[in-house]
Order: structure tokens, then C-alpha cells, then sequence
């Protein structure tokens, strides 16, 4: 079938790239761009390893089609932070060892930054229901809200220190 | 798995949509938030030779106010429906639905009209489209029409919408200062319902004077519980009452039997969540089914 260009920001660079209507966009991401953090994980939209955010809502990029962001500007997990200057959602990750094998991690990580976006001072249960559309199947997801916990405190005093 | 190809168009308007899917005939599917649609193209349970994507047409998306009726249109997400004001003031038991459809990723792709249409038996927005009685409106070829819910659905995963039509948006008369609540079955945090029971309660000086019930997965479609709603009627709001009128819950269903659950069973789980539906939209404190 005949391919589409689509316009696309990516972690803040503009893409403009001919795509086959049926590419999903997980799969732009990952072979087309190059941009392995993304993962796959299921084919039924249930585990949550691709979600990336688009135009900054939380959606799942294996069930829908590179088509559908023209025009968009999407965020992976490799636009959250640097190794040489991480997120704070990466930090609590790290500090609150809240990933084993790692495949759910990135999903698990733009979960919780539209999740902390959304409600900057969640409840452990507000937690476990933001993440609900992620599944994790090393850590019983104890360390993984521990983590969450740890950077939303970390943000509300960056956001304090920036106020004052 | 990798959809199997398509042609791709992407409507800036409703008219063209309905020009492309009279064109294209009965291989072309609709695009909305495509939750349900996309799995289904992965898994190649479904190869349309043309896929309609409604993204672009932003007349098809937000919630307003008309006369006695709120509008929403077919392309609202989840998310917005969950969190607009005029939902929550005049049909809050679409709200209180739309929470248990789905994860949050979902709800911020999915639409209320995608799921409508989708017709999934265990999709929880069809039995508050009924109880709400919900008016769809339709655009085809030739022009607009209106269906009322309880007409929409009218088997499995078939509603009322031709191959070359699309449903716009769903008129849901204001029922502002009822109560309502969402009653779900389920065992695991995001699933379809076992069986689901939505209720909207008018009282009046402490007895019963309206009420809407509506069943999710006690039936290829979703059923409206009459003989629930005449018990409730006119008798006072107390936990005897609700507790006569939900015997009546399961009266002239057909539930199927499956992995999840038998009909039986199904039968059991709508007697006792309309119970607990009714008692919390009524107001009925210290509920036990």
C-alpha cells in the first residue's frame, strides 16, 4: 500500500518520514527511528511495555498506527532523562530498586510521569491504579510504587525550591 | 503481529467519511480510538482492505449543552468523559461507567462512541447508554437520524450504524440530582465485566419516584431491568425494597455461560450488584446483599 509522510516530533526533534499505513507506532519508534526503549511486549494492549506519551497523555504505542501521530510530538523513554543527568523518576527507580529484569521499566517510567503530571501528591493506591495498564511480572510491583512515591516527593521539592 | 496491509484515509470531515465508506463497501472498518480495533487488526482477526480514521475531524470530539439534553460527541475520550463538568452534573453514572473501562493509557485513546459501536457484550458504557436512554445519532448517505439506545444495540457486536454510516454523537437527557452508580464484577483490576449493573434513582421524600437499571453481559445485548424498575417505583427507599427488587434482576435474560462464568452464576451476579447498585445510587446506607 502506499506510504504516507508523516511530520512527527520525537523527544523535541521533528521527524518527517514515509510510513506504511499499517506500521504500527511502536514499531516506527523502535525500527524505523531507532528507539529501542520502547518495548513489546503483548498483542493485546494489556502489558503496557510500549507506552510512550503523545502530545503528553499516556497511550500505548503498539495499538496505534504511526499514521495516527502526524503531526503530534511523542516522548519515549530515552526523552525522559540522560544517563549523565537522570529523570527523577529514573532516580527512584534506581534508589528504590523498583525494576529486576527490566523489559516493563520504560513503560512503567511514562506511566508515572503522566501519572505524577496528573496528581503530583498520589496516594499509594492512586499508584497502583495509574499503573494498573502496566504489568510488571519480577517485582510484585512493591518497589516499583516505592519508586513512584520516591520521585514524586523528589519533584514537589524541586517544584518548592524552584516556587521559593 | 503486524496488521495485514491497508488503505489509509484520514477524513477532515464527516461527509467524507461516509463518502469513503460508501465507496469502499463492506471492507472498510472506521478508526476512532481503535483500543478495541487495533488488537483485533493485529491478531488478523479482522483484514479491511480500507481503514477510515475519524482523528482529524474535531467536530466530532467535546461535550456540550443543549436545552434539556447534554451532547457528546462520538470521538470524546474516555479520559474527557471522566473529567468534563457537565457530564458529572447531568450523567454522572456515564462517569462513574467510564472509570471501570479500561487502564489509563486506554481511556486516553479509547472514545465513548468507538466503544458504543464496538458493541462488545462485557463493554461497560452500553448498559448506561440504555439506562440513561441515550438518543445515537446517525449520519449516513442520506442525511441524519437519530436511533434511541435500547434500539442501537441490536446483537453482538452489531449496532444499529450501517457499513456507511457513523455514529456523530449521543444526546443523553439531563438527569441532574439523580442518583447513580456503576456496579462491576470483575477479578482483576482491568477486565471486561462478569456481569455489570447500571443505575440511575430519583427520590422523592424518602420513597423511590424514578428509576433506570440496566444490565452489561446478561445478554448479547444490553437488557433493561423493567421488572427491577417497577418494583422500586413509588415504594420507599429502604433496604427492604431494594432487596424484593433485585430478585427481579436476572427476569427474562439469557446469559451465556463461559470461561468466566455460567449462566447461573451470571444470574446470582445480577441480583445481588443490582442491589448494591440501587442501594448506593438510592442513597441506602449499610447496604448487605
Amino acid at each position: 500500500m502506499e506510504e504516507r509522510r508523516i511530520n512527527v516530533v520525537v523527544n523535541e526533534e521533528p521527524k518527517s518520514v514515509d510510513v506504511e499505513p499499517r506500521l504500527l507506532l511502536a514499531h516506527f519508534l523502535r525500527e524505523v527511528l531507532g528507539l529501542t526503549g520502547t518495548h513489546i511486549g503483548c498483542d493485546t494492549t494489556n502489558c503496557g511495555v510500549c507506552t510512550v506519551l503523545v502530545d503528553g497523555l499516556p497511550m500505548k504505542s503498539c495499538t496505534m498506527f504511526a499514521v495516527m501521530v502526524d503531526g503530534k510530538s511523542v516522548t519515549t523513554v530515552e526523552g525522559l532523562g540522560l544517563p549523565s543527568e537522570l529523570h527523577p523518576i529514573q532516580e527512584g527507580f534506581r534508589e528504590e530498586h523498583g525494576l529486576q529484569c527490566g523489559f516493563c521499566t520504560p513503560g512503567m517510567m511514562m506511566a508515572s510521569k503522566a501519572l505524577l503530571e496528573e496528581n503530583p501528591n498520589p496516594t499509594e493506591e492512586d499508584i497502583r491504579w495509574g499503573l494498573s495498564g502496566n504489568l510488571c511480572r519480577c517485582t510484585g510491583y512493591q518497589n516499583i510504587v516505592k519508586s513512584v512515591l520516591w520521585a514524586a516527593e523528589k519533584l514537589r521539592s524541586e517544584a518548592g525550591a524552584i516556587s521559593r | 503481529m503486524i496488521p495485514s496491509a491497508f488503505d489509509y484515509v484520514a477524513a477532515s470531515s464527516v461527509q467524507e467519511a461516509v463518502q469513503v465508506l460508501s465507496q469502499a463497501g463492506e471492507d472498510a472498518k472506521v478508526l476512532a480510538g481503535g483500543q478495541s480495533l487495533v488488537p483485533v487488526l493485529r491478531l488478523r482477526l479482522a483484514t479491511p482492505t480500507t481503514l477510515v480514521d475519524l482523528n482529524k475531524i474535531s467536530e466530532l470530539r467535546g461535550v456540550r449543552e443543549d436545552g434539556d439534553a447534554i451532547v457528546v460527541g462520538a470521538m470524546t475520550t474516555h479520559h474527557d468523559v471522566i473529567n468534563n463538568e457537565l457530564i458529572a452534573e447531568h450523567a454522572a453514572l456515564l462517569a462513574l461507567a467510564t472509570l471501570t473501562v479500561g487502564d489509563p493509557q486506554i481511556r486516553h485513546r479509547g472514545t465513548f462512541g468507538g466503544a458504543l459501536v464496538h458493541a462488545d457484550p462485557a463493554g461497560d458504557l452500553l448498559a448506561p447508554a440504555v439506562a440513561l436512554d441515550c438518543e445515537m445519532v446517525i449520519v449516513g448517505p442520506s442525511g441524519r437520524r437519530t436511533v434511541p439506545a435500547g434500539e442501537f444495540f441490536v446483537d453482538l457486536f452489531t449496532t444499529a450504524v450501517g457499513p456507511d454510516e457513523l455514529l456523530v454523537e449521543v444526546r443523553i437527557p439531563k438527569k441532574t440530582g439523580w442518583g447513580a452508580h456503576y456496579e462491576k464484577f470483575n477479578r482483576v483490576a482491568q477486565a471486561w465485566s462478569i456481569v455489570g449493573v447500571a443505575a440511575v434513582v430519583w427520590t422523592e421524600g424518602g420513597s423511590i419516584a424514578q428509576a433506570r437499571v440496566a444490565l452489561t453481559n446478561m445478554g448479547a445485548t444490553p437488557v433493561r431491568a423493567v421488572g427491577v424498575e417497577q418494583a422500586l417505583i413509588g415504594q420507599p427507599a429502604s433496604a427492604a425494597t431494594i432487596r424484593a427488587a433485585a430478585e427481579h434482576a436476572a427476569d427474562g435474560t439469557s446469559p451465556t455461560s463461559d470461561g468466566s462464568a455460567d449462566a447461573d452464576y451470571r444470574e446470582h451476579l445480577a441480583r445481588v450488584l443490582t442491589g448494591r447498585a440501587v442501594a448506593a445510587a438510592a442513597g441506602v446506607g449499610g447496604w448487605r446483599a
